[in-house]
């Protein structure tokens, strides 16, 4: 039983590959069978990374350690081999991506799964990229998971087809590309100076570096943070980012809210391994640089949100203040704002998961009749002689209108910051950390961070309001947009998950602070990925 | 001698690359990718030192003199690197043909400059 323990962290990579593998030898028609296996997979993973939370979050409590469990490849030690690692901020990441993938699934099966082929392959497979980049304790492997879920990410951005896609998918595609040899670069550079791709092994080699070569590892660490920062968002690397966000399929734009997150997870995860407060001559190098990136990229996002002329375009713009407000929560380099900050990726991801998921089914009030995607399911026949009962599921109710504003008003309190959602309380928590941290003599920096916090949080109320005036107040004449009920559970359960954050606050922010201090001392990570326990002589008869 | 060269490769392979990577022609931006990522594969290369007559293989596993080979790693990353670089320029090439096919143009905008 617990050789069986130690594998499931392998399982949140594994399980995603086999099931897209077995769906692609079947037939595209077989629609149902591949949305079947498509949900049994995603709701193992869920399982299963609830699981590795647990297990990451009790790991100290057992065994006295510093609550990092590793799982060597092959069985090689870690310097040598791939490592993947699970501790509380990455098992954390894995629980949000497979509850955002659960949620798109399922709101996908209603129609869009139909608007292209190998949709659910493409689907598995991204999830395999985001949890192998989240798990894995190797820069270059992190570079192989990136590209797979990139790889995915671009068949996802082009699904359902049509020129707005094409046209973003080309641009999105050309400055992933790019970003992607900026990381080849980086790490190559890392790899011929410290000679390790090993990111524990790094935390330890880069102090102990001659002065020569430190300018170099700097570099090695401009080049990636740039390449992260691509990914992440932030200003001025993100003008692919709202555009490429709204042309994508709703589902494929809620998984996208993970994505960008994904450059922050790597930036936080690197930084505070590698350059944190023992790193020597290099200690918080370039915090400044990401303090006053945030801070330009909310800036940049708040007056793309003021000018959207169309909501899809204002989610992709919530998501630049969103990155923008981790990287300058990272960039102040304190645990406290950045506990805070990990509360806010969490609620801000659901919320702009959620909004995206909504805003297909509004623009439904809005232009009932042509839509783009039904001529694409027309033009890959699928749609009324596959499933001809399918379209009477469907609820025609007044009721519909109601539960469709009320979520909007939810997605608007969620992004701007008001009570009694959870927005409110993780921009709450950043702003009362950073005031506690400046003591009596408050900073500039801290009140430009607040106050740019604030006019974000107004300008999306102002934003959302707005759009939200002309979806709903606008004449309805009498058609009520068809919803089904399996396009309205995701939303409804993103948002109920948002209310369940708020109600859980206390035990949530526990989480969030046990794992920004086992952040802040890297020297716990480092020593569970060089020198992990070998428990128990059973353990080393399954290995062999 | 060598490294000057290789360094000079490198170099220009870059300029070129992100030159063209700037262009407006979709075509331009493809090979532009191509360049710049012949030249990060041989940067990775170089990331092993310039060895001549070292090779990466240990043959023999009894006494192992490691300075008489050259370092396995970068080339096993090149091999990565190529084949990904490989696979993502012809994912890119399929997404630009579908642009010619639909906007009609082969400007990266969708549309010709008036």
């Amino acid at each position: 039983m617990k050789g069986l323990a130690e594998h499931l962290i392998i399982v949140p990579v594994l399980l995603p590959l086999l099931s897209g593998a077995v769906m692609l030898l079947l037939n595209e028609r077989s629609r149902i069978i591949k949305g079947g296996i498509g949900v049994a997979t995603t709701v193992a993973l869920l399982i299963v990374s609830i699981m590795l939370l647990r297990l990451a979050d009790l790991a100290p409590a057992t065994s006295g350690g510093p609550g990092v469990s590793v799982y060597q490849l092959g069985n090689w030690p870690a310097p040598f081999g791939i490592v993947l690692v699970l501790d509380r901020l990455s098992a954390l990441m894995l629980v949000l991506t497979s509850v955002l993938g659960l949620a798109s699934l399922l709101f996908s099966l209603a129609r869009w799964h139909r608007a292209g082929p190998r949709f659910h392959t493409i689907f598995q497979l991204q999830l395999m990229g985001l949890n192998g980049a989240f798990l894995t304790g190797d820069l270059f492997n992190l570079f192989v998971f990136f590209e797979v879920l990139l790889a995915a990410s671009y068949g996802l951005v082009l699904h359902g087809d049509g020129i707005v896609r094409v046209k973003a998918g080309l641009a999105y595609i050309a400055v992933n590309l790019t970003a992607s040899f900026l990381f080849l670069i980086g790490a190559s550079l890392a790899y011929g100076v410290t000679g390790t791709l090993n990111m524990a092994d790094l935390a330890i080699r880069v102090p102990a570096l001659a002065p020569g070569e430190i300018s170099l590892v700097a570099a090695a660490a401009a080049i990636l943070g740039t390449a992260f920062l691509m990914k992440a968002g932030a200003w001025p690397l993100n003008f692919w980012l709202p555009t490429t966000y709204a042309a994508a399929s709703a589902p494929a734009a809620a998984m996208f809210a993970i994505m960008s997150k994904l450059g922050v997870y790597v930036i936080l995860r690197l930084w505070t391994l590698v350059f944190g407060p023992e790193a020597g001559a290099l200690a918080g190098f370039g915090g400044t640089w990401l303090l006053v990136g945030g801070m330009l990229t909310i800036v940049f996002g708040t007056v793309g949100i003021l000018a959207s002329q169309s909501l899809p375009r204002l989610a992709g713009c919530s998501v630049l203040v969103s990155s923008g407000t981790l990287i300058a929560a990272i960039g102040t380099g304190n645990e406290t704002v950045i506990g805070a900050a990990l509360f806010y990726l969490v609620s801000s991801t659901l919320g702009i998961a959620a909004l995206f998921l909504l805003i297909e089914l509004v623009e439904r009030l809005r232009d009932p009749g042509a839509d783009v995607l039904a001529v694409t399911m027309e033009a890959y026949g699928g749609g009324d002689d596959d499933e001809p009962q399918n379209d009477e599921v469907g609820i025609a109710i007044p009721a519909t209108i109601a539960l469709l504003g009320g979520s909007f008003i939810a997605c608007a309190l969620l992004l701007s910051g008001l009570p009694p959602l959870s927005g409110f309380i993780a921009k709450f928590a950043i702003m009362a950390a950073m005031f506690k941290v400046d003591g009596p003599a408050v900073q500039a920096t801290t009140w430009t961070m607040v106050g740019l916090l604030t006019v974000s949080g107004l300008a999306t109320l102002i934003a959302m309001t707005r759009s939200g005036i002309s979806s709903f107040w606008a004449r309805m004449d009498d058609s009520i947009p068809r919803v089904r009920v399996i396009e309205m559970i995701p939303v409804l359960a993103l948002l109920l998950l948002c209310f369940g954050l708020t109600v859980a606050g206390g035990p949530t922010m526990q989480y969030m602070e046990a794992t920004t201090q086992a952040l802040r001392i890297p020297q716990g990570y480092v020593k569970g990925v060089l020198t992990p326990e070998r428990s128990g002589p059973e353990q080393g008869d399954d290995n062999q | 001698m060598t490294e000057l060269i290789f360094s000079l490769a490198v170099g220009i392979l870059t300029a070129s690359g992100v030159w063209l990577l700037l262009r407006p022609r979709t075509f331009q931006v493809i090979i532009g990718l191509s360049l710049l990522s012949y030249a990060v594969n041989l940067f990775i290369f170089g990331m092993g030192r310039l060895r001549t007559e070292a090779p990466p293989v240990i043959a023999n596993i009894e006494a192992i003199d490691p300075a008489l080979y050259t370092d396995p790693l970068p080339q096993a990353l090149v091999l990565t690197a190529i084949v990904i670089g490989f696979a993502m320029t012809a994912l890119f090439l399929v997404v630009l043909l579908a642009s010619r096919g639909l906007t009609g143009t082969d400007h990266v905008d969708g549309r010709e400059d008036t």
